[in-house]
């Protein structure tokens, strides 16, 4: 309890907060990193996943990618790009991170524009549309939510595995729990552990809505689900 | 740019293994006996709450939406809320790790359960067999794929997350990585620790995919 109260304390000092290498600093830091991440990823992930889940070719690539991806250990991707002529460093952690992103938006996107209904593609095709009408305008808004969802697990993991990047030297706000540790300063630790939790939780909550406000058609909160398939089985024998 | 680019620092180096064979052994023990324990003690937490989960309705939501909560939390943060409380012993790393497989087994589990038919259910209860047996003879046997599935997950993410362990200072092989990265950007020993890390897991996986061929001859014969 003691140290409970070591980082509330940490955690009340605004000079902790403000000054240079601070929580702010940090977390800024870290979402730069993060954010860059995800957006490198989800520039490689979402087209080359619409492409190949509108041909129908590569889903034993995708899915083995994924597969291998999560044997991998982060701190080894994080690690190993700070050894190459990359250097450590901002830019290694961020090219790391979106390596380690790639897989869940690539194979997310692919499940979601494998997943739409046949009957729909044809149907967009006897109305005349051509490949490219048929992957933005009929597939792309179904698959949408799978998109997101991929989009949310790569940008929750990108924020939470960026903490280790304090480990291999580089920044972000892991490095108030690895300078802590190193101190000896459990209150720090504990302050930090608490900050990068809720961010990360942050993370989860912000992008869940945001999934909520970019899907078209029928829109449903992650926790508002189980009401939502209810209703829609209260209604549909008919 | 960096003076270690000078010099030789090749990325494979076999007498690197073989000069310090014993240390590798030493860590990839630790490894082991880390990934083992936390998937063995996950499972034997998830099980029971699975069947509670199955069981009240009302209860699964909280299961499934605490256990996604600490999904989010990130292993570094994870090990740190720990550690003030264990100290910087394997006991912080295996708390942490019981933790994350938790989420995945617990999951799984429930899947599994869910997928036995309620007609096979119901037929056995009417041959008189109890709660127990039940679990044992029938839903354990058709629940099996899915709680391996989970298992394997669990098993090659632990393996991974094995190393964040090097904070609290047992990270198994993950010490490999750190460690070179602290001796001057030493490769050989950095990709001895990701190999083995990859190999843990790939060994791992495949054990347990033998497991369930074994397990459940009756799907091996379908098959063929």
């Amino acid at each position: 309890m003691n140290r409970l109260q070591d980082a509330v304390v940490y955690l009340n000092d605004p000079f902790n907060w403000t000054r240079p290498n601070g929580i702010v600093d940090l977390l800024v830091e870290h979402l730069r990193i993060s954010g860059l991440a995800v957006l490198v990823a989800l520039l490689i992930g979402v087209p080359v996943g619409a492409l190949l889940g509108h041909t129908g070719r590569g889903g034993g690539f995708v899915v083995g990618l994924s597969n291998v991806s999560r044997a991998v250990p982060t701190l080894a991707l994080l690690t190993l790009f700070a050894v190459t002529p990359i250097g450590f460093g901002p830019t290694a952690t961020t090219i790391a991170l979106a390596v380690f992103a790639i897989p869940p938006v690539l194979s997310n996107t692919h499940v979601g524009f494998r997943g739409v209904d046949r009957d729909v593609v044809e149907a967009s095709r006897a109305m005349g549309m051509d490949g490219r009408q048929v992957l933005l305008r009929a597939e792309l808004p179904l698959a949408v939510p799978m998109v997101m969802t991929g989009v949310r697990t790569a940008a929750v993991q990108v924020v939470a595995t960026a903490t280790l990047a304090a480990l291999v030297a580089g920044g972000g706000l892991g490095q108030i729990i690895t300078l802590g540790f190193r101190q000896q300063d459990y209150g720090a630790v504990l302050a930090g552990a608490l900050v990068v939790a809720g961010l990360a939780v942050l993370t989860e909550l912000a992008l869940a809505v945001l999934s909520w406000a970019v899907t078209p058609g029928q829109r449903q909160l992650p926790w508002t689900r189980l009401r939502v398939r209810r209703r829609v089985q209260a209604t549909s024998p008919l | 740019m960096l003076a270690v680019d000078a010099a030789p620092n090749p990325w494979f180096d076999p007498s690197y293994v073989t000069r310090e064979w014993d240390t590798i052994v030493d860590l990839a023990g630790e490894h082991v006996r880390l990934t083992v324990g936390a998937v063995v003690l996950g499972a034997l937490i998830a099980l029971p709450l699975a069947l509670l989960a199955r069981r009240s309705r009302w209860l699964a939501g909280p299961v499934l939406g605490l256990s996604t909560l600490i999904y989010t939390i990130p292993s570094l943060a994870m090990f740190a809320f720990i550690a003030p409380a264990t100290g910087l012993t394997t006991t912080t790393v295996l708390v942490g790790l019981v933790l994350y497989s938790l989420v995945i087994l617990v999951r799984n589990f429930l899947a599994g359960l869910r997928s036995v038919p309620p007609d096979v259910r119901e037929a056995a209860q009417g041959m008189g067999y109890g709660p127990v047996r039940l679990f044992w003879q029938v839903e354990l046997p058709l629940a099996l794929p899915s709680f391996i599935a989970g298992l394997r997950v669990a098993t090659v993410s632990t393996v991974a997350l094995v190393t964040v362990g090097v904070i609290v200072g047992h990270g198994g092989l993950g010490q490999l990585i750190t460690g070179g990265f602290a001796a001057n950007f030493y490769r050989a020993e950095i990709v001895t620790g990701v190999v083995g890390c990859v190999l843990l897991a790939l060994i791992g996986d495949l054990l347990l995919a033998g497991a369930e061929r074994v397990l459940t001859p009756w799907s091996r014969r379908v098959a063929a």
